[in-house]
C-alpha cells in the first residue's frame, strides 16, 4: 500500500505517495520530478545514484523511501543558482571531469560534500570518491576538477 | 528492481515497545536499519520477505555509541559504520573495528550501513564481525519477555542461523575493555578491489599475554574464531604447526567471488603475515 512521504528536496516540501520500500532513487526520479540523480546499477555498487541525505552521503537506491520521511535531501538539481553553476560543477566543466555522463550527478554530490566535511574522509578526495565509479574511466580528470573546485571556492565562488 | 514493492508490508515504529510487540505478534518480520543489504536483495529479488520493520523512528533511542563508566563500549543498533570509525574512544581502544568499518563498502554504506545489522544479516563475509570477535563482542537480545546477554562466537549457528528468537531485536553491541595494545593487533581485508569489495578472506586476530585471539570471514559458512589455533598458539606452537591445525578449522568453498583454492592459500599467508608483523613488534 502507497504512503504519503514528506522530505525537503532542496530546500522545497515535496510530499510523494509511495510504497514504503521504493528506492527514494525512483522517488526523486518519477515522484518529485528531479531525474538529474542517474540509476546505474541498483545495487550500491556504483555511486551513481549519491545523494545528500541530512548532510551525509548516501546511495539513493538503498534507501527506502520510508525512511527518507522528514528529512533534507539535496541532489545536484539543488546545487547552482539562478546564473551561477557550483563551484565543483564549474570545475567538472573546465577540466573535463565529465565523459558519457552518468556518473557525474553523483560524483559532484561526493565531491560537493567531500569540500563540506573533509574530515570524513581522512585520505582525501581518491577516498571521498570511492564509492563512485567511472565507466569511462576518467578518474584523473575527475580528480583534476577536485583540484579546480578547491581553487575556485577559494577565489569566492559559489559553493555551500 | 527485480522485486514487485507494492506487495511489500513495512511497519515503523515509533518506540521501543511497539518494536518488541510488533516482533512479537507480526511473523515473518525483517528488521532493516539502513537497508543496505535488504535493498540489495529486493533490488535482484532474491530475498522472499514481504514483511519489514524499518527501525528508522527508534534512532533517537538506538543510535549511539557509548564509553560507559566501567570500561566498556556500546554500540547501538542504529549506530552506523561511519558512527563507529569516527568515534574518539572507538579509534582509541578498538583499532580493527575503525578499520573494519572503513573497508566496509565505501563512504555512502558507512553512513547508512550497521555493525549490528552485519551481524543480524549473518554474512560469513561480515567486515566487522571479525574484529568484533576479537574484543569478545556481547550482544543485547531484547524481546518482551526480558534481555539476555549472548557472546558473539556462540551466536552464529549456521550458515546465516543465529540464536535469536522470532520475537528478539539486537538492541546492542557490547565490547569489555580493551586486552590488547594496537601493536598487537592485525586486520586484513583481501578482495578484489582497495574500495567496494566483498571480502575473498578477511581477517581480524591480536596476540599478546593476555591471550590469542584468531577471527576469520569468507572461510566457512560463518565468520569464526579459529579457537584450536588460538590454544596452539597459547600453548607456543610455530607458525607451520598454528597453520597445520587451522587448516583442519575452515571450510573454504568455491564460490562467485573467489576459489577454496585461493582462500586456503589467502589465509595461510595472512596467518604468518600475522605471527611475523608480532614477533617483529615484541
Amino acid at each position: 500500500m502507497k504512503q504519503t512521504i514528506s522530505f525537503t528536496l532542496n530546500g522545497n516540501s515535496v510530499t510523494v505517495e509511495s510504497h514504503p520500500m521504493q528506492p527514494l532513487l525512483y522517488a526523486l526520479r518519477e515522484d518529485a520530478d528531479a531525474p538529474g540523480t542517474k540509476y546505474g546499477c541498483g545495487e550500491g555498487e556504483c555511486g551513481a545514484c549519491t545523494v545528500i541525505l541530512n548532510d551525509e552521503l548516501v546511495m539513493s537506491c538503498l534507501v527506502p523511501v520510508v525512511q527518507a520521511e522528514g528529512a533534507r535531501v539535496e541532489t545536484i538539481e539543488g546545487l547552482a543558482n539562478a546564473d551561477e553553476l557550483h563551484a565543483v560543477q564549474q570545475a567538472f566543466l573546465e577540466s573535463g571531469g565529465a565523459q558519457c555522463g552518468i556518473c557525474t550527478p553523483g560524483m559532484i554530490m561526493a565531491g560537493v560534500h567531500h569540500l563540506r566535511h573533509p574530515e570524513r574522509a581522512p585520505g582525501g578526495v581518491p577516498e571521498a570518491l570511492e564509492g563512485n565509479l567511472c565507466r569511462c574511466t576518467g578518474y584523473t580528470r575527475i580528480f583534476t576538477a577536485m583540484k579546480r573546485a578547491k581553487e575556485i571556492l577559494s577565489a569566492g565562488g559559489t559553493g555551500s | 528492481m527485480k522485486t514487485n514493492v507494492a506487495e511489500l508490508q513495512v511497519c515503523s515504529p515509533r518506540s521501543i515497545d511497539e518494536a518488541l510487540q510488533q516482533r512479537r505478534d507480526i511473523p515473518g518480520l525483517t528488521p532493516i536499519a539502513g537497508g543496505t543489504e535488504v535493498l540489495v536483495w529486493l533490488n535482484d529479488a532474491k530475498f522472499a520477505g514481504k514483511t519489514y520493520q524499518s527501525l528508522h523512528g527508534l534512532a533517537k533511542d538506538w543510535r549511539y555509541v557509548r564509553a560507559n563508566k566501567d570500561g566498556t563500549l556500546g554500540i547501538g543498533a542504529l549506530a552506523t559504520y561511519s558512527d563507529v570509525r569516527f568515534h574518539p574512544v572507538v579509534k582509541e581502544r578498538y583499532p580493527l573495528l575503525v578499520e573494519s568499518a572503513r573497508v566496509t563498502g565505501a563512504l555512502q554504506i558507512q553512513n547508512r550501513g550497521t555493525p549490528v545489522g552485519n551481524i543480524a544479516n549473518g554474512s560469513p563475509a561480515a567486515d566487522t564481525v571479525p574484529s568484533l570477535l576479537v574484543y569478545d563482542a556481547k550482544l543485547k537480545l531484547k524481546s518482551l519477555r526480558g534481555e539476555r546477554l549472548v557472546d558473539l562466537k556462540d551466536f552464529f549457528t549456521g550458515y546465516r542461523r543465529n540464536v535469536m528468537t522470532s520475537d528478539e531485536l539486537i538492541t546492542e553491541i557490547v565490547l569489555p575493555p580493551p586486552l590488547f595494545m594496537p601493536a598487537q593487533q592485525h586486520y586484513r581485508k583481501v578482495g578484489t578491489r582497495e574500495a567496494q569489495a566483498i571480502s575473498k578472506v578477511v581477517f581480524a586476530g591480536a596476540r599478546s599475554a593476555a591471550g590469542v585471539r584468531l577471527a576469520w570471514g569468507s572461510l566457512a559458512p560463518t565468520t569464526i574464531r579459529a579457537l584450536k589455533t588460538e590454544a596452539a598458539l597459547q600453548n607456543g606452537a610455530d607458525a607451520n604447526a598454528a597453520w597445520e591445525i587451522l587448516q583442519r578449522e575452515i571450510a573454504p568453498i568455491d564460490d562467485i567471488r573467489s576459489t577454496a583454492e585461493y582462500r586456503r592459500k589467502v589465509a595461510r599467508n595472512i596467518l604468518f603475515e600475522f605471527l611475523n608483523k608480532l614477533a617483529n613488534t615484541l
